[in-house]
């Protein structure tokens, strides 16, 4: 099966790879971009692990190819990850609130939350436990994560109101 | 947990895509959001030579009224028809019923139309367009066709979709006057296909209830209308009355995840519920 070369945009950076068709966007990202923060556990789409940001919006990228990316914006994890050494708010707060304990699924909860957050900053605590019921971890009993994503509000509430007043 | 190699082909155009599609014959698949193709391709439960992407063709999303209907492009994705305003006041079983599939990731890239060509038997939008009497809307290289959905599902991930055609959308009838509209089911666990589940809407007139759609999902092979229980209503029964009737239409499997036995009780509860709450929203109306 032929190989093409196709152009993906990730994390505001251009990225010339050669995929095959069937090459999984989760694939083409951690083989050939070797941005290997995106992780990939049942690659068929129910753990959440791999989740991306395309175009504003958290999707599974084992449920991608590639090549359907060109022309779309993609944001990982490191692109979450602020350059300087520093945590995002939800990162932090996952560290914070001990959201993790291997640390495989992180970060599909993290980009999944911070997709979710920007569309919905005042959740309840039931919309938190709803938008994070599409990842799965293994180690926490989720009471942690759950934990972190009300820090992570909370700190996001308090830093949007102190960019206000400023 | 790879798919088997393929070529993909991603035509921006209807004729585009009806032609590849005749070309290929029973090789090739169409591939919208791929939210149920995908896991299947990598799980290798199938596979094909060839996947048309429909994502590169606008003509097939977007939603928009005509007439007494409501017509959804195939490609419109759940987060659209979840978010439209358009679709909660015309068809808000639509809305609420979408809502319901999956997780938030899931409905940000599958579609309207992926949903139900697929056909899960177990799949919300398909007993909603069952039980609302939608209209198919199908294209081949030439020619376009419509079939209600009535006889549009056939079996399990089986329609009346031949190999070169093309689900191109779906129009729901829009209700107007006293209306309400509840969805209900369960599930194992929050996101997962439902055991068991129920779709209902509600129009009230002057006597009581004018006009009532019900259709289970999980309880065979399709969707399931349950006409006898619409007559029940429009007739001065109550939900209770109108459950016990649809549940002695159903003949639910046993598999590993319930028993027939549990399905059949767990319908009769859903419809009952879903029938209240779809009368108490038009009362309120």
């Amino acid at each position: 099966m032929p190989d093409r070369l196709i152009e993906l945009r990730v994390n505001g950076e251009s990225h010339r790879v050669r995929v095959e068709d069937r090459t999984t966007l989760a694939d083409a990202l951690r083989d050939e971009c070797h941005l290997t923060g995106t992780h990939l556990a049942c690659e068929h789409g129910v753990c959440g692990a791999c989740t991306v940001i395309v175009d504003g919006d958290a999707v599974r990228s084992c449920l991608m190819f590639a090549v359907q990316a060109v022309g779309s914006e993609v944001t990982t994890i490191e692109g979450i990850t602020p350059g300087d050494g520093s945590l995002s708010p939800v990162q932090e707060a996952f560290r914070e609130a001990h959201g993790l304990q291997c640390g495989f699924c992180t970060p599909g909860f993290v980009v999944s939350l911070t997709a979710y957050l920007d569309e919905h900053p005042d959740p309840t605590d039931d919309d938190l436990r709803d938008a994070l019921s599409g990842n799965l971890c293994r180690c926490t009993g989720y009471q942690g994560i759950v934990k972190a994503a009300r820090l992570a509000v909370d700190a996001m509430k308090v830093d949007a109101m102190n960019a206000g007043a400023a | 947990m790879k798919p088997a190699a393929f070529e993909l082909h991603a035509p921006e155009a209807v004729d585009d895509v009806v032609a590849l599609l005749a070309e290929h014959g029973d090789e090739v698949k169409v591939l919208a959001g791929g939210q149920s193709l995908v896991p299947m391709l990598a799980l290798r439960l199938t596979r094909f030579e060839h996947l048309v992407d429909v994502n590169r063709v606008p003509a097939l999303a977007g939603v928009e009224a005509h007439g007494g209907e409501l017509r959804i492009g195939a490609t419109t994705r759940h987060r659209a028809v979840e978010q439209s305003d358009e679709v909660a006041r015309a068809v808000p079983l639509l809305a609420r019923a979408t809502a319901n599939v999956g997780h938030f990731q899931i409905r940000n890239r599958g579609t309207l139309g992926g949903a139900v060509a697929h056909a899960d038997p177990a799949a919300e939008q398909p007993a909603v367009a069952v039980a609302l009497d939608a209209v198919m809307e199908i294209a081949s290289r030439g020619s376009t066709r419509e079939v209600p959905a009535g006889d549009f599902f056939q079996g399990t991930w089986t329609t009346a979709l031949e190999p070169h055609e093309l689900l191109t959308a779906v129009r729901f009838p829009v209700w107007s006057g006293r209306c309400g509209a509840a969805v209900e089911e369960v599930a194992r666990r929050a996101g997962d296909f439902a055991l068991v589940g129920a779709v209902c809407a509600i129009a009230l007139g002057d006597g009581g209830v004018e006009r009532a759609a019900i259709a289970l999902f999980g309880v065979g092979d399709t969707p399931v209308r349950a006409s006898e229980a619409e007559a029940v209503l429009t007739q001065g029964g109550d939900a209770a009355e109108a459950a016990a009737r649809a549940v002695d239409t159903i003949d639910p499997i046993d598999d590993l995840h319930a028993s027939a036995a549990y399905r059949t009780k767990v319908a009769g509860v859903v419809v009952r519920r879903a029938i209240e709450r779809a009368k108490e929203e038009a009362t309120g109306a």
